[in-house]
């Protein structure tokens, strides 16, 4: 009988020398073909994600119209979630929020979602290491660890996760979430996983003012990359440290 | 008379007992047939084993991002979707779902479609 050798420390994504070796050979691989991006993809798909990406977008809140939320709607039509009629428990994966220049009285709306920090500190207070940042730095829970102590909810500047209070059925099954566990904005990671965009990107894209960019922070070919590079962009308090992956231009 | 109403018993026994070995000497679970010639290992290795390669894959695909379409948990759903009265697969709360006629007989809760659909996704999109 052949018995499989339950995943141990060693085999997980952070931390270990086999990733460290394999994030080598992707980095060279990107010097040899920079901006070939599907080739990251394909070879994700047959050992794991690489530490030599990291996920990131970039969102010009000066076309970000203030009466859109087809960002939301997007998010919230591709991974199942929406409100069971509580306002002020229901999930909520990715919000338009209004900021106000108290001076001048300008107001801007911008989505705000999950940051995927590089330090992020719902990962640092987690008991169980529900919460967890992948290789490529897109932030999950694992929803089978997950005990729903919520300290990841506390310790969020941003208040990018909910907590589900509800029986929840018809998931997605890209997206399985349910009663107990804490969720957040996921980077679409299905999607990424299968070479695609995030579904508020692509969403903006279309029915909004294209006001996202998404690509490899750490590609200086990305488009995403050149933007920061030409513009350079906002992180949401920055002060904590956390180094966000989502920045902003015009705030 | 006695005598001959102990043996009488006994026949019936013995034959209710014959008639019993035909088919097994306790309930046995009905389990619903699936799509397709082969599943991804040997019928003995998955009712032994299942829930390792479950386990495995799972861990797999949350923290690796690693996701074959063969052994995707919406592929075991497709394959081994029950119809219910409508015709659609039924959910985990029917009784004759796939996973709950084993399940039920053998009295081991699962946790999975709490968060799992249990009914699987047709869509392309979903199939990839």
């Amino acid at each position: 009988m052949t018995f499989i050798k339950a995943p141990d420390c060693e085999t997980l994504p952070q931390g270990s020398r086999r990733h460290f070796l394999k994030g080598l050979i992707a980095a060279g691989a990107m010097a040899l073909a920079p901006g070939v991006t599907l080739y990251k993809f394909a070879e994700a798909a047959e050992t794991g994600v690489s530490g030599a990406v990291r996920w990131g977008m970039l969102i010009d809140i000066n076309k970000c119209d203030d009466g859109c939320s087809a960002c939301v709607t997007a998010c919230s039509k591709e991974n199942g979630w929406k409100g069971a009629g509580n306002t002020r428990t229901d999930s909520q994966w990715i919000r338009k929020v209004t900021l106000t220049n108290k001076s001048s009285g300008h107001k801007k709306s911008l989505p705000v979602m999950c940051q995927h920090c590089s330090e992020p500190p719902c990962v640092y207070v987690c008991p169980t290491g529900a919460s967890f940042k992948r290789a490529d730095g897109i932030v999950l829970v694992d929803k089978h660890i997950c005990i729903g102590c919520r300290y990841c909810m506390m310790a969020c500047p941003y208040k990018a996760r909910s907590f589900v209070h509800e029986d929840v059925e018809g998931q997605k099954p890209h997206a399985p979430r349910g009663k107990g566990t804490v969720e957040s904005c996921t980077l679409c990671v299905h999607r990424i996983d299968a070479g695609r965009q995030p579904a508020c990107v692509e969403a903006c894209e279309k029915d909004g003012g294209g006001a996202f960019i998404f690509g490899d922070l750490n590609d200086p070919e990305s488009g995403i990359a050149k933007a920061l590079a030409q513009y350079g962009g906002t992180a949401i308090r920055a002060d904590l440290g956390a180094d966000p992956g989502v920045r902003y231009l015009g705030i | 008379m006695g005598r001959l109403l102990a043996t009488l018993l006994l026949a019936v026994v013995m034959l209710s007992g014959v008639a019993a070995a035909d088919d097994w000497r306790v309930p046995l679970p009905k389990v619903p047939a699936a799509k397709g010639e082969q599943c991804v290992r040997d019928t003995p290795f998955m009712r032994t084993n299942h829930m390792d390669l479950l386990l495995h894959q799972r861990d797999d695909t949350v923290h690796r991002g690693i996701r074959p379409k063969k052994t995707a948990f919406n592929e075991c759903l497709t394959c081994h979707a029950v119809p219910g009265v409508d015709g659609k697969p039924v959910t985990a709360k029917d009784p004759k779902h796939f996973c709950r006629a084993c399940h039920d007989y053998a009295a081991v809760s699962i946790d999975c479609f709490s968060c799992h659909n249990s009914a699987p996704d047709a869509s392309e999109v979903a199939r990839k």
